[in-house]
């Protein structure tokens, strides 16, 4: 895969199509690898990767290449295509200065999972079937994928590409029972005072470190409330519970409606907050009250917090969740 | 033990073409609402951002009420459907996160309904006497 996708970049820099390649080249170490970009076919050589660590989506990075102008190669695996029609939809993106490869992905693994199974050392992965390769410093280990996927690819909502110019790899198909509000309704069903419980345990680790917003794809804001120093809540250790609730509650609303669920926020938290939790409700909630409706599926939809109906639900009506 | 000189403290969104008006004729009719009640005047119940709401809490509100023209009479048209969708969805998340649903409240009032406005503010105040201070999104710094 990583071999077939540096030749197709390299021919597409060769013949013109593009003038850089945004994707994935490795960090310190193998697994935290970062997003870049590659402007010569010896850099892509030296530089390029693509395995079960290259996690980020890089939708969001193009708002800033489509300012430097020319014409951009980017590789998205299927969850950052509903982030980059979103860009499109939003206007933040250029559809026509960027050529989209999408690449098949089924799961990419979680470094904390395999840590767990008691694999240190890492310097490599490689896909195998349903397995993963890790090559470490003491040597080779295999590992079954479904045993360290990353939490948002075991409840994967499409394997299949939204938009893309052309495709490595097989296309999947949208998972409609992917489970992925299993836990919301769980959580619905508690009581509000667990529900509080709950929620103040997994905020209360918050370090606003606002990394859940940089990485963000839906926050692509010039100016964000959280960096107004008026706002109370700009970029220091909340001060208390207040600031931890009013942060979370505020970015997610923002975001409610154009939310992809492509899982970066709680991928890079490094308190391992559930951020997706806080989305998922919101998601489910318009698919409830106002129909279903998937950010990114369709650039020329409405948003749902930007249309009504006559007769939409009450605030009051809405609880939804029994006291 | 809840202090028996316990006043709650509520503050109410309303719209300037509607709610305020009806709470003006509330006055002017005599009848009366608590004065626990503070007033903010918005231009359109869609004025009102999440954000609004939570920093009455953080300021101290053991209640906010959002009130505005009844659903088709928006003086802007459409301004209290697109406020009733956010506030539906704020307050379903605000349950969700286990914070006492009873503390927000959103009620159509108009320009006429100063009886609706009174009754309103006196249900809502009571039952905000009833659950007390706002202890799950309060900010200690902001109390005396
Ligand atoms: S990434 Fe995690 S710790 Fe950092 S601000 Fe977001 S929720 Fe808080
Ligand atoms: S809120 Fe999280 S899941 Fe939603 S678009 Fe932003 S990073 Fe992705
Ligand atoms: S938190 Fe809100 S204001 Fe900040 S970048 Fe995200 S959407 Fe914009």
């Amino acid at each position: 895969m990583q071999e077939m996708m540096k030749k197709r970049a390299i021919e597409l820099l060769a013949n013109g199509t593009c003038d850089r390649v945004l994707g994935w080249t490795n960090g310190d170490f193998a697994y935290d690898q970062t997003p870049a970009l590659f402007r010569t076919e010896q850099e892509l050589e030296e530089g390029f990767v693509y395995n079960g660590f290259s996690a980020a989506n890089l939708s969001k990075y193009l708002v800033k290449e489509c300012r430097a102008g020319g014409k951009i190669l980017v590789f998205l695996k299927p969850c950052d295509t509903y982030s980059f029609n979103q860009l499109v939809a939003e206007h933040r993106i250029k559809r026509e200065m960027i050529y989209v490869i999408g690449v098949a992905c089924d799961g990419k693994a979680d470094v904390e999972k395999l840590k767990e199974q008691g694999i240190d050392g890492i310097t490599a992965i490689k896909e195998e079937g349903d397995t993963y390769v890790v090559s470490t410093i003491y040597g080779d280990k295999t590992v079954k994928k479904e045993d360290v996927l990353a939490e948002r690819c075991v409840n994967c909502k499409s394997r299949k590409h939204m938009v893309y110019d052309e495709l490595i790899g097989e296309a999947g198909d949208v998972i409609a029972d992917c489970g992925r509000f299993d836990m919301v309704e769980k959580l619905e069903a508690m009581t509000p005072d667990e529900r509080y419980e709950f929620w103040r345990g997994v905020l209360s680790r918050c370090i606003r470190c606002n990394a859940c917003r940089n990485v963000c794809p839906a926050c692509t804001c010039e100016q964000c409330i959280f960096d107004n120093p008026k706002s109370g809540v700009a970029q220091k250790a909340a001060a208390n519970s207040f600031e931890e609730n009013m942060f979370h509650i505020i970015r997610a609303f923002h975001v409610a409606g154009r939310c992809t669920d492509c899982g970066e926020c709680s991928r890079v938290c490094p308190e391992n907050i559930p951020l997706h939790l806080l989305n998922r409700k919101f998601i489910k909630d318009v698919n409830t009250f106002y129909g279903t409706y998937q950010a990114g599926e369709d650039p020329a939809a409405k948003p749902p917090l930007g249309r009504y109906e006559k007769n939409d639900i009450e605030p009051g009506e809405a609880g939804g969740v029994k006291a | 033990m809840q202090d028996v000189n316990y006043r709650p403290k509520i503050v109410a969104f309303c719209c300037n073409w509607c709610s305020y008006a009806g709470a003006d004729l509330a006055g002017s009719s005599r009848l009366a609402y608590p004065a626990d009640v503070k007033i903010i005047r918005v231009p359109c119940s869609c004025r009102v951002n999440p954000l609004f709401i939570l920093r009455a809490f953080q300021r101290g509100a053991d209640g906010v009420i959002m009130a505005g023209c009844h659903p088709g009479d928006c003086h802007y048209t459409s301004g209290n459907y697109f406020a009733r969708r956010r506030m539906t969805l704020l307050f379903s998340m605000l349950d969700y996160l286990g914070i006492e649903r009873e503390r927000t409240r959103v009620e159509w009032i108009s320009a006429a309904e100063g009886a609706k406005f009174s009754k309103t503010m006196n249900e809502f105040a009571a039952t905000i006497a009833a659950l007390g201070e706002n202890k799950r999104l309060e900010d200690l710094r902001c109390k005396k």
